[in-house]
């Protein structure tokens, strides 16, 4: 193995040993420290990717964003009592069944998976000579400008629903 | 060089993995932190293609799924909030209103 298969081979395994702790740890603290573990080995395959300005925006909106969402959720509820109950569903063999059927699939699809690769433009040598950030920035704002309005309409409705639901009532 | 297929069966698995917390837990906070790893897998594949196939879309249906996955984030928990207040608890299986 080259020195980039070990490191990918590093990070993949870590990847999938830190989900399966998010998901079956009892205590949601604890589950959504190892997902800030795990969103920073995200982070730097990103960079392994070619995508600096990902990795930025994976450590800064998830780390730095949701992931303080979440721990504030659990402050603001009373999950003491909770640590103590049973931590499945009565559906999980539905769950390991779904997740064998799911694992069947991919490998079946996946194991003569090919990819042409394609006339693009976006080269690493094009991208190296234009900066990363740039290049993203101009595909974001000229042939993808719709859907970054779009998607900034959504956070819009999302602040003003989050706000909407959780507010008193005025009686 | 990495194979692009190492990408997509680890993203693949974490999927599967992502699935397996969503319908087995009962702890509705780790419902929602399933849902985000199954996003951030899907992330992964995007990258990835993005990255093999030259190209920068990808990249950009990255970004917006991360934009819909705060705001998913965000109604979530709100929702969780509003809920709590009715009936202080956030086990998925003991919110059974419309059972009948």
């Amino acid at each position: 193995m080259t020195l980039p298969q070990i490191f990918f081979a590093y990070f993949a395994i870590t990847i999938t040993g830190l989900s399966l702790l998010v998901v079956t740890r009892r205590n949601p603290v604890h589950g959504v420290l190892w997902m800030l573990v795990l969103f920073i080995h995200v982070a730097v395959l990103y960079l392994f990717l070619n995508a600096d300005f990902l990795a930025a925006v994976q450590i800064i909106v998830y780390a730095g964003a949701v992931l303080v969402l979440f721990l504030i959720v659990i402050m603001l509820l009373d999950i003491r009592k909770e640590e103590s109950e049973r931590r499945f569903n009565w559906t999980w063999p539905a769950g390991l069944l779904a997740f064998a059927a799911f694992m069947v699939f991919f490998i079946a699809i996946l194991r003569d998976f090919q990819v042409f690769p394609g006339p693009g433009q976006y080269s690493i040598e094009f991208i190296k000579s234009q900066g990363n950030m740039m290049t993203v920035g101009k595909v974001l704002y000229g042939q993808y400008l719709l859907p970054f309005e779009i998607a900034s309409l959504i956070l819009l409705v999302a602040i003003i629903g989050a706000v909407v639901l959780v507010k008193k009532r005025a009686e | 060089m990495v194979p692009l297929s190492w990408y997509i069966m680890l993203s693949a698995v974490v999927f599967s993995i992502g699935v397996l917390g969503f319908v087995t837990r009962r702890n509705l906070i780790i419902v929602f932190l399933s849902i985000e790893l199954m996003l951030n897998s899907v992330n992964i594949s995007l990258a990835a293609f993005s990255h093999y196939l030259q190209s920068m879309t990808g990249q950009i249906l990255v970004f917006l799924v991360i934009a819909v996955a705060a705001a998913e984030a965000a109604i979530g928990l709100a929702i969780l909030i509003a809920f709590y207040k009715n009936k202080p608890t956030i086990m998925a299986d003991e919110i059974s209103f419309m059972k009948g």
